[in-house]
């Protein structure tokens, strides 16, 4: 329940961030650099004189921008991959699952700063590079789906009236593997966050002055001490938004999972 | 009126709560038994059966609900008693097979350790002390026990599991034995020699059976006496032969007529339509949407279990 | 009468490895299957669990590919044609399964469960496929509003027509009845019978009857081959079987199915466990449990002895 006011909330956020955001986030305002949170800057600014409350819910957007992109190539790359190992098996199996085994031997941060690093700096290459960590946990899932899917009597019978394995790929097991692997990306959303803010947080990301989360922490870094605010609140909200997302994903797997409800 | 010496239940009427609304799975059943007598059970999916033998072992448990009636057993209201003195009854003076004896059993522990654990309860003697008993009661049922005691059930063919759980449920020297659909999971030949070896069993240990089965045949062989359940309700009990030479109730002629018999060519029947939603039952006999002979009384009136001749009831208006 | 489906010396073999680099074991599901099975008919195949019987339906129908042997169907050998060329094949040969809760795709409409068959094998319109698919329903007892339903809506009794609905929409010659009636209650199963029955004389179908249950064969089969441990233990026709049964298997079988109505019958069961099929007994495979072993049943495995026309049994003592 609260997961979901608070996924809605944010999502309200970054639709209505024009409206609700009182100043421009990204044009500096210098004379008024470096205020403390106060009635007119709700979170005081930074060292360009920035608000950093309007800089936070344009960030929202960036946010929903990035989770939207990597959740939809990734859910894309991993259900492919993932299907087509488990309906095939065998070598194509193997094959496929030890690219998969790859990514999956180093730790996510570290990997997508590789890859960021290699496709060079900028969001669009940081939300490839995410992208390209997260799809193995969708494969990995599409393919356990797509295992116990093609054994079902089901699929036989489609196979008997003369379904090519292509169709029945597409049309009868694709459509089963959909559920989980979306309850599966809803509950990565939370990480997805986590590592874009950490790639802007290392300069990797979004670049200056794109107001994406992890970047502004990163602003405030130099000042952390004196004007802690800068930093403090994108940092409350990246850690609000992940802890909406990861109560939410909890939730539905219960819906979706009868025993473990009560 | 008591009608049975060992067993009498009378109106039990169980419930079900569910999101879809309240399922009526008991409505108002009477049925009744004798020491060492065989009762068959027999009916087709959710009419009841396995509920009434849940509920005589009060294992009806949330969102199940026993909301009236009675169960007489050997003197005492089973509905009555309080948990610790129903676990006196459980297990000692009634136990249970199950359709599934693979399932039914542990899982991490041997065989050995629970038909020792079993005996241990009953008998309120130490495990160790009921391990003497152990091979006794592995040999009974024909299962080589030096071998058999140090599996696990999962080791088991299903008919060594279920010679196992005839072990367990028979070393405690039941009054009553409730077997659930025992041989429904196995073969034929398999079946054929579980049933045989409980008839053995039982005839030595004069221990009164209640047998659920949805197979008219078993249940005609192996009993003395066939109740026949529809969608709640006891709707018809017989002597075992009388009940498929001269069925009374519409259902069970139906039923009769549904079954293919090796060496009786016949055509099949069958009954029409589906059995009923039980979350909104048809008001009166709930048969009668369904049958042939309806008419407007069995819309109106729940028939009740009638005695028509000896030991023959029946709960259908047209013999009223 | 020709011949629909003419088996020889068809295998199937599994592969149980349990690891990488072990051994691999082999489950011999079918094991040297020779048969025929004659247009028109009603072949029952009848065993108990581990006895190869629904794995050689499959087989035939190749959803299952054979390990050797060949399958001739109408005259044309199809063991090794390519999925292109099966297509056709595929049509005229159609299955119903035996859970009706399984076989049918849970999130899809029963028109599109029907009309799957239709738009691979036929370039009909839309509206055709609406008319064939609201002909064949009202064939098997359905109605034409239930097509916008899915398959949970449904009784098993119901789903089962539906399957028999997606298998018949095709039009087939030859259909493959795993165990169609084994999930259903008595009342339902002899209402699907009953149409199966009546299905067969309208479109001169063919069956091959997959079942455990003696009984129902002998209600529906014209022919009936007995199945132990992925071996065929005799053949013949109905009558052969059920009046003049001469394998021990058969006769314990036959023994075992409780009567109705007639009291209790004195019967020789057959002892011991049905044993593993990865690790089938030597010779006969039957004399583990076989009331007239001898020493010859370990060592030699009988030759199938044709008894009188048409009636084929495997055991050393059956002549």
């Amino acid at each position: 329940m609260i997961g979901t006011f608070i996924v809605i909330g944010f999502i309200l956020i970054a639709i209505f961030a024009p409206i609700l955001a009182p100043y421009d986030p990204i044009k500096p305002n210098l004379p008024q650099r470096l205020k403390p949170p106060s009635s007119q800057h709700l979170f005081g600014t930074d060292q360009f004189g920035r608000d950093i409350f309007s800089r936070v819910i344009h960030g929202a957007r960036i946010e929903v921008w990035i989770i939207f992109l990597v959740t939809v190539i990734s859910g894309t790359i991993g259900t492919a991959i993932g299907i087509t190992a488990g309906y095939f098996g065998g070598a194509v199996d193997e094959i496929l699952m030890r690219i998969t085994d790859i990514f999956l031997a180093f730790p996510r941060l570290i990997l997508a700063m590789a890859l960021s690093a290699m496709l060079g700096r900028g969001l669009t290459n940081a939300i490839l590079a995410i992208s390209l960590v997260e799809w193995t946990v969708v494969a990995r899932l599409a393919r356990a789906e797509a295992m116990k899917i093609k054994s079902q009597p089901y699929i036989e019978a489609v196979k008997a009236v003369g379904a090519s394995n292509l169709r029945i790929l597409l049309f009868h097991v694709l459509p089963m593997c959909l559920s989980p692997v979306l309850v599966q990306l809803t509950l990565r959303m939370g990480t997805i966050i986590l590592t874009a803010a950490g790639l802007g947080f290392l300069g990797l990301g979004a670049q200056p002055p794109t107001p994406e989360w992890g970047a502004i922490v990163s602003d405030g870094r130099s000042y952390l001490v004196q004007q802690w605010w800068i930093s403090t609140f994108p940092g409350l909200f990246i850690a609000v938004v992940v802890l909406g997302f990861n109560l939410l994903g909890d939730g539905i797997r219960d819906i979706l999972d009868p025993r473990l409800r009560r | 009126m008591t009608r049975g010496s060992l067993v009498d239940i009378s109106k039990l009427r169980v419930i079900f709560h569910t999101y879809r609304g309240t399922i009526k799975a008991l409505n108002g059943v009477e049925l009744w038994l004798n020491e060492e007598e065989r009762l068959g059970v027999v009916g087709e999916t959710g009419c009841g059966k396995s509920v009434t033998a849940l509920s005589i072992m009060r294992l009806i448990e949330q969102p199940g609900e026993i909301i009236d009636g009675k169960i007489w057993f050997n003197g005492k209201d089973l509905l009555q008693l309080s948990e610790d003195e129903m676990d006196k009854v459980r297990g000692r003076q009634i136990s249970m097979i199950f359709q599934e004896p693979i399932a039914a059993l542990n899982p991490v522990f041997k065989v050995g350790f629970q038909i020792a654990e079993t005996i241990a309860h009953s008998q309120n003697i130490s495990i160790n002390d009921a391990y003497t008993q152990v091979r006794e009661a592995l040999e009974m049922v024909g299962l080589d026990w030096q071998r058999t005691i140090d599996l696990y059930a999962h080791e088991l063919s299903g008919g060594m599991a279920q010679r196992v759980m005839i072990a367990m449920a028979l070393a405690v020297r039941p009054k009553l034995l409730i077997a659930d659909e025992p041989t429904s999971a196995l073969d034929v030949t398999i079946q054929a020699q579980i049933l045989e070896l409980l008839d053995k069993l039982v005839s030595v240990g004069k221990n009164a059976v209640i047998l659920i089965t949805h197979d008219l045949g078993i249940a005609s062989e192996f009993c003395d006496r066939v109740a026949v359940m529809y969608a709640g309700n006891v709707i018809e009990v017989a002597p075992s032969q009388e009940i498929f030479n001269e069925p009374l109730h519409p259902y069970t002629k139906g039923l009769i007529d549904s079954i293919p018999v090796v060496g009786r060519a016949k055509e099949l029947t069958g009954i029409a339509g589906v059995v009923p939603d039980l979350v909104d039952p048809p008001s009166g006999c709930r048969f009668h949407p369904r049958c042939k002979h309806a008419f407007e009384r069995c819309n109106l009136e729940l028939p009740e279990l009638v005695q028509i001749k000896a030991n023959h009831y029946v709960a259908c208006h047209l013999y009223h | 009468m020709g011949i629909l489906i003419d088996v020889k010396n068809l295998k199937k073999y599994f592969e149980i490895r349990r690891s990488l680099l072990s051994k691999p074991t082999y489950v011999r599901a079918v094991e040297d299957v020779t048969f025929q099975i004659p247009e028109g008919s009603i072949y029952a195949i009848v065993g108990e669990s581990g006895s190869g019987k629904s794995t050689l339906g499959r087989t035939i129908l190749r959803l299952i590919e054979p390990t050797s042997g060949t399958i001739i169907y109408n005259g044309q050998e199809i063991t090794r044609l390519d999925n292109k060329r099966m297509i056709e094949y595929r049509r005229q040969m159609q299955i119903v399964q035996q859970d009706p809760y399984n076989s049918l795709h849970p999130r899809k409409l029963v028109k599109e469960i029907i009309g799957e068959g239709l738009k691979i094998h036929f370039k009909m319109r839309p509206d055709e496929i609406y008319l064939r698919i609201k002909e064949i329903l009202e064939m098997v007892g359905l109605r034409e509003e239930h097509m916008f339903r899915y398959p949970h809506e449904f009784s098993g009794g119901q789903r089962q027509r539906i399957a028999i609905a997606r298998a018949l929409v095709l039009r087939p010659k030859f259909l493959v009845l795993d165990e169609p009636t084994s999930a259903l209650d008595v009342s339902v199963q002899a209402r699907v019978l009953a149409l199966l029955k009546e299905l067969r004389e309208r479109f001169s179908l063919t069956y091959m009857f997959i079942t455990h249950n003696l009984a129902v064969v002998d209600y529906m089969a014209t022919q009936v081959a007995v199945m132990y441990l992925g071996k065929i233990m005799e053949l013949g026709s109905k009558d052969d079987i059920f009046q003049r049964a001469a394998h021990p298997y058969t006769l314990a079988l036959l023994d075992c199915v409780p009567s109705v109505g007639t009291g209790r019958k004195i019967r020789s069961v057959p002892r011991g466990e049905i044993p593993n099929p990865a690790k089938p007994p030597s010779g006969c495979v039957f004399h583990t449990r076989c009331p007239k072993a001898q020493k010859i049943c370990q060592e030699k495995e009988p030759e199938f002895y044709e008894l009188s026309p048409g009636h084929f049994c495997k055991c050393h003592f059956c002549k």
